[in-house]
């Protein structure tokens, strides 16, 4: 049987006893596109942060290329982290010191990988921040931030790749390409591809929706 | 990027933040080097130029001037006392060695001594070219005199009454009677280098007479190390401020030298056995019309001296760092609220809490690490600027670069940085990321 990029089993997470948040299963194969929406507060973050290894649950299973990383200890779950997942965040921060491709470079060098240089002129060249190489990140604007955001998730070719609200700061043209970006890389590194958001402009590019209710306890 | 770079970045992304907390711990580090180093240095100085001597004799006055004049020739001789007598004492069961020092005149700057060929011994003196003197009017130089002022082997030339610097004009030389360089010694430094070495009976012989009807000294501006044997009673055995002292110890009034005693400045004294610690400097001072001084308490007093200063020294260069220390800690910290999202970023990628908390440590020691650097430096240009000055003044060098604390310093230094990162680095280790990048 095909090993799954993620498979999440009963997962429950309370950040306290009033408050208790249950999950829907979900599994995400090789190149799969998975989009997860709900209203604010419904638990999306809280998901994909239980998903990223970011939250222990309070019980169930997740399962990142068939490693349970809710039973990892802390070293291990931030190597297989850094090395299975990469995650897109909706406001794309970055390390204002370094330029964009030291920042690029950085899920490489913090996991200990190589990347060479033909990958990194390809990625840059993908997304269409090759001129932004040599910037800081506080040169460049909001759209080219997010791909660089996208570059830096799938340089280490991770198994999944985790996008949270990665559009609600664009516009429809910067939207579109995001996506885009984030779908051809993932059917490009056979990567399972889990965004959550609330931005219903994504809807009808994804034939697969979970949609999260408020399932407080 | 591995993360000695990760950190450079960091700290240079914060410029005018690091520059002062490098800044700041530099200035403690400059005092404190150069507090400890010029300590080290000057113990190092007097211990070597010391050598075995355990007394020295010499005339009444203050014994630290005996000590400073007789063995490290750095201030003026507190008189004469008689050749005659000092041989007597030199008899004496208890002295394994004395060694009679005559001092007097001087060649730019550098003092000539009448002295037996048992003082370089002292200072195991070796030769470099030439040999030691041996007849009237040789005489054998240190290798500083010989690079100073150019003297070499057969070259000639005249002393001077009194000490002069190099630069000042030969107003009372001994033109009628010159020196022959017979001899170099090599580098040892000590006093040695700085020494032109003859009999004594030059010495003895370039002053008689000289003062006979002559009172050409009379107003002399050039301090004359000969000493008069009774300036102690004049109220001022120090001698400071003393504008015209005669260094050959001629008494004042006495016009005819030619048939006087022969004088020596002083007599270096080495026990034969503890006794001599014990009964000797109580007789010489008691039954002689000579003093006692003990080098090694007399240098201890003079480090009580200095001490006191050298203590206040390091209590402020030690409250600086202090400063600096809670400036890098307060640096930190601050820094901690405006990277949260970085370090949360760097735990995403895969960083683990080990390596955020290796980074602020890191960068803790990267301030230390530079101050000290920093501080080193500056503390070592302003020792060259004073080995130059006491050179010049005093043909004083100060040995050495590196000082035995330097190393001390530098692992304190790195304590100092990892105890002010300490606790950042844990802030940091602990950040939640799931809440920061949720905020």
């Amino acid at each position: 049987m095909e090993e799954k990029c993620l498979v999440t089993e009963n997962i429950q997470y309370s950040y306290n006893r009033d408050h208790v948040f249950r999950f829907p299963d979900i599994l995400c194969g090789k190149g799969e596109h998975l989009l997860i929406t709900g209203q604010s507060g419904c638990g999306k973050t809280t998901l994909l942060h239980l998903i990223a290894g970011l939250l222990r649950p309070d019980s169930g299973a997740v399962y990142v290329k068939g490693k349970d990383i809710t039973r990892l200890k802390n070293k291990s779950l931030d190597r297989h982290r850094g090395r299975e997942i990469g995650v897109v965040f909706q406001s794309p921060h970055f390390i204002k010191s370094l330029t964009a491709e030291e920042n690029l470079l950085m899920p490489a060098c913090l996991n200990r990988l190589t990347i060479d240089k033909a990958r990194l002129d390809d990625l840059f060249g993908t997304l269409n921040i090759a001129h932004c190489r040599r910037r800081r990140t506080n040169e460049m604007s909001q759209g080219e931030l997010q791909r660089l955001s996208i570059a830096r998730a799938v340089i280490n070719r991770p198994s999944l790749i985790l996008a949270d609200e990665p559009t609600s700061s664009l516009d429809d043209a910067n939207c579109r390409e995001a996506v885009s970006l984030l779908r051809s890389q993932s059917e490009k590194l056979q990567a399972g591809l889990l965004i959550v958001t609330h931005d219903r402009r994504l809807i009808p590019g994804f034939s697969r929706i979970i949609h999260l209710e408020s399932q407080k306890i | 990027m591995n993360i000695i770079q990760f950190n450079y970045k960091q700290i240079k992304s914060r410029p005018l933040s690091s520059a002062l907390n490098v800044i700041l711990f530099a200035t403690g580090i400059t005092i404190i080097s150069l507090v400890f180093f010029l300590r080290d240095s000057f113990e190092n100085q007097l211990d070597r130029n010391a050598a075995d001597i355990d007394l020295v004799a010499g005339a009444k006055g203050s014994p630290l001037q005996l000590i400073l004049s007789g063995i490290y020739h750095i201030d003026y001789p507190t008189g004469n006392i008689d050749y005659a007598e000092a041989m007597e004492l030199s008899r004496n069961p208890l002295i394994k060695q004395a060694i009679p020092l005559a001092l007097g005149d001087s060649y730019k700057g550098f003092r000539i001594a009448g002295a037996d060929t048992a003082y370089p011994a002292l200072y195991k003196g070796q030769l470099k070219a030439g040999k030691l003197w041996q007849k009237d009017f040789e005489v054998t130089i240190g290798s500083k005199v010989a690079s100073r002022t150019g003297l070499a082997l057969g070259d000639t030339f005249a002393g001077v009454h009194g000490i002069h610097g190099l630069s000042a004009e030969p107003d009372h030389a001994h033109e009628d009677m010159l020196y022959t360089v017979t001899g170099v010694f090599r580098e040892t430094a000590t006093v040695l280098d700085q020494l032109i070495l003859t009999n004594m009976e030059s010495v003895w012989a370039i002053h008689a007479g000289e003062h006979d009807g002559d009172d050409e000294h009379d107003g002399d501006e050039d301090h004359d190390e000969h000493g008069d044997a009774d300036h102690d009673e004049d109220g001022d055995p120090d001698h400071a401020g003393d504008e015209d002292r005669d260094e050959h110890g001629d008494r004042a009034g006495d016009p005819d030298h030619a048939g006087k005693p022969k004088e020596i400045t002083v007599l270096l004294i080495q026990y034969q056995n503890p006794m001599g610690a014990i009964t000797l400097p109580r007789l010489i001072n008691t039954s002689t019309r000579m003093q006692a001084a003990s080098p090694a308490q007399e240098i201890n007093r003079l480090y009580s001296l200095l001490g006191v200063g050298i203590r206040a020294l390091t209590y402020i260069s030690g409250f600086i760092i202090l400063i600096s220390a809670l400036g890098i800690f307060i640096s930190l910290l601050g820094s901690l609220e405006e990277r949260k999202y970085e370090l949360a970023l760097i735990r995403v990628m895969g960083g683990g809490r080990l390596r955020l908390f290796s980074y602020l440590i890191l960068e803790g020691i990267s301030f230390a690490v530079l101050g000290y650097m920093a501080g080193f430096a500056i503390s070592r240009a302003a020792m060259f600027f004073l080995s130059s000055y006491a050179d010049a003044n005093f043909n004083y060098t100060l040995q050495g670069w590196v000082a035995s604390t330097d190393v001390c310093l530098l692992a304190a230094s790195l304590g100092i940085g990892v105890a002010a990162a300490i606790l950042p680095a844990i802030k940091a280790m602990n950040t939640n990321i799931s809440k920061t990048l949720n905020q």
